[in-house]
């Protein structure tokens, strides 16, 4: 006998009394101001957000941020941002992820953030390589300020995972929520463990095409 | 092999170090504490969440193959393993069929319970643990001690006197953010060089065959979206039925563990990436028999937060390794005798029946009691040891002659106040080591009540 129909028959073997499933639509945690609570979230998991009127924003935001003008390498999925063409790396033109280790800034957009935890959601549908939320140096995530949610409950839905489309191909999605962090060491947080060293999060304003996403 | 009380006694010989590692677990208690209170509907996320993993439990031969459906259907392999030999076999053979010589696996529980790592390695394969506490007690040739937080009893000096040794950082060097800095230089290059990334699973899906692997460091996803090949090992208890059952662990279980209001990555596979090839590998070993016990059947559903090994008095003063189990704590000391009784017999003995890791476990699994129930199991399989059957014996005989137990109370009430102190306080009394008898009354209840009805 395999050891799959060896594992089901000792599973079905047992009479395990019937217990039914919980009814998941109750009344879960809202906010006054999603918006401000994402951002609160966000500063307390060691990210950073704002929200700002419009892409040329975000631009002149950047420029503002230390290290961005040292930037060799930046790969931004986000059209129209000021970047220089002998540091902009096109995502879709390399062909094995590992030529990623040296980029230092990634640009991406997220589907949406959530509330209660300072969490976005971002997939690889449009992103060819999925390492690049990690393996930058930094993480800058812009999501239209319009889709911010309350809850995981109001989050799960939007992702998408139960519907036909994530089910026939192969699909990755993360909840991002601050840069990458341990307290390994004796319980001192440390931001910088393998992924992002910074995340910043901006919340756009004016409605913009997702479809200009490359 | 010796027991718990056994192996707690080395750890609290050093009563400095057992107050410094009391002291670490009660901070992140007490970061769960302030969480969780921030969510007014907590006790409807724990209610809801519990019977969830109640159902699933209930239903699990049809979740499991759900799920194997769906995983197929994004073209993962899905492989079965009744346990812990036949997975380490699975894993092994996988990684040989494309000339793998160098892992990086993912913090998994599963796999240390399997004891993967020296498998892999004595096939000539080199596996680096990349979460950073994983590192640390990997370096230094030991398992884990806590099931979230692995290296919580070593002091920042001693992780700068290995990645001295390992890593090259300076003798000496003992500062959390360089050492961290350290190994994630030396853990980049392990990332870029592996030839396949291993990882556990925190949750399995079965409406859609996706998996969901929670980290801080993001050390899941590097391992995995860099190499091609993606095996994933996972215990066949952690399925869910669908996506919006999701909502409830995700929120459940940072907040439970350390105090987050979510890991900073929760990431979900759905399939291999573009030209790669996933592998999920179901593991029972031993799962099935527990699902068969009216008993213990609940522990199935723990989420391994490691909130009740964080608020045991127990374990927070004696230390992960006292456990010898790849789980440890009110948790680990159900799941080890559950896998061998003989073994891990001295478990169960070591709760104080403090009820505190039932009241802060998420999904509810009520531990205390279940301990408790452990207990009379061991008497009644016969793995008691003589120094506790025998006075059980001995006070049995006892109870049943009203005449002896009163001469005896007569005689000991007499001798507690007359004898020297070194008389009473000798090997035989277990009890005294650590603690002063009470002081024996004049008159026993029997004469009180006497007196009264007068």
């Amino acid at each position: 006998m395999s050891s799959r129909d060896k594992i089901l028959k000792s599973i079905n073997r047992h009479l395990v009394p019937a217990a039914p499933l919980p009814d998941m639509d109750q009344a879960w945690i809202q906010f006054d101001n999603p918006t401000e609570q994402f951002l609160t979230m966000l500063s307390a998991v060691g990210g950073r957000g704002e929200v700002v009127a419009n892409l040329q924003a975000v631009s002149a935001k950047l420029h503002e941020e230390p290290f961005y003008d040292d930037a060799k390498q930046i790969c931004s999925l986000v059209p129209n941002l000021d970047i220089s063409a002998d540091k902009q790396v096109d995502l879709n033109a390399i062909e094995d992820p590992h030529d990623l280790a040296d980029i230092d800034f990634a640009i991406v957009p997220g589907e949406f953030a959530v509330a209660e935890n300072g969490a976005i959601w971002v997939t690889d549908a449009q992103v060819k390589h999925k390492a690049l939320y990690f393996i930058a140096q930094h993480v800058v995530i812009v999501v239209h300020a319009s889709d911010i949610l309350h809850n995981m409950h109001e989050a799960y839905p939007r992702t998408g995972l139960n519907t036909e489309a994530f089910q026939q191909t192969p699909h990755f999605g993360v909840f991002i929520s601050g840069p990458s962090k341990t307290a390994d060491i004796e319980q001192s947080l440390v931001i910088g463990a393998h992924g992002a060293r910074s995340l910043r999060v901006f919340l756009v304003e004016e409605s913009f095409d997702r479809a200009q996403f490359k | 092999m010796a027991g718990h009380a056994q192996l707690a006694d080395k750890f609290v010989a050093n009563e400095e170090r057992a107050q410094w590692h009391d002291k670490s677990l009660w901070f992140v208690r007490h970061k769960r504490d302030n969480i969780s209170h921030s969510i007014p509907e907590w006790e409807t996320l724990r209610e809801t969440a519990s019977q969830v993993k109640l159902h699933t439990v209930a239903h699990l031969a049809q979740y499991l193959e759900e799920f194997e459906t769906n995983a197929k259907k994004l073209g993962v392999t899905v492989h079965w393993a009744s346990n812990a030999a036949e997975h380490n076999e699975i894993v092994l053979s996988i990684l040989q069929e494309h000339n793998v010589k160098r892992v990086v696996k993912s913090k998994s529980m599963l796999t240390e319970e399997c004891h993967l790592n020296p498998h892999l390695e004595a096939a000539g394969m080199e596996v680096v643990d990349t979460d950073l506490g994983e590192r640390i007690v990997q370096l230094r040739k030991e398992p884990p001690s806590h099931i979230v937080l692995p290296a919580i009893h070593i002091k920042k000096e001693e992780v700068g006197e290995v990645f001295h040794e390992h890593l090259g950082t300076e003798a000496g060097a003992s500062d959390p953010g360089y050492l961290t800095e350290a190994a994630r230089q030396h853990l980049r290059e392990n990332f870029l060089a592996a030839d396949a990334g291993i990882t556990g699973v925190n949750f399995g899906i079965a409406s859609t065959g996706g998996i969901v692997v929670c980290t801080n460091e993001g050390n899941a996803d590097l391992g995995t979206a860099l190499p091609n090949l993606h095996i994933a090992c996972m215990g066949i208890e952690k399925l869910i039925p669908s996506p919006d059952h999701l909502s409830l662990y995700t929120r459940l279980l940072a907040r439970s563990a350390t105090g987050q209001p979510i890991t900073t990555y929760t990431s979900h596979f759905h399939g291999p990436k573009p030209g790669g090839e996933m592998h999920i590998v179901l593991v029972d070993n031993g799962r099935s028999d527990i699902l068969g016990s009216d008993d213990f059947r609940r522990s199935l559903s723990c989420i391994r937060c490691g909130a009740c090994m964080n608020t045991c008095p127990v374990y927070r003063r004696s230390g992960g390794h006292s456990y010898q189990s790849t789980v440890p704590g009110p948790i680990g000391s159900i799941l080890g005798p559950s896998q061998n009784a003989k073994e891990h017999s001295s478990l169960p003995f070591a709760c104080s029946l403090c009820g505190s890791c039932t009241d802060v476990c998420p999904v509810k699994i009520d531990l205390h009691h279940q301990l408790l129930t452990w207990r009379k199991e061991i008497y009644v399989r016969g793995l008691l040891p003589f120094s506790k059957t025998f006075p059980m014996k001995v006070m049995s005989k006892v109870f049943q002659r009203p005449g002896l137990y009163a001469f005896g109370g007569k005689v000991a009430r007499k001798a507690l106040r007359l004898m020297p102190r070194w008389m009473i306080y000798n090997p035989l009394n277990g009890w005294g080591r650590q603690r002063d008898l009470p002081e024996a009354p004049k008159e026993s209840f029997r004469d009180l009540y006497k007196k009264r009805k007068k």
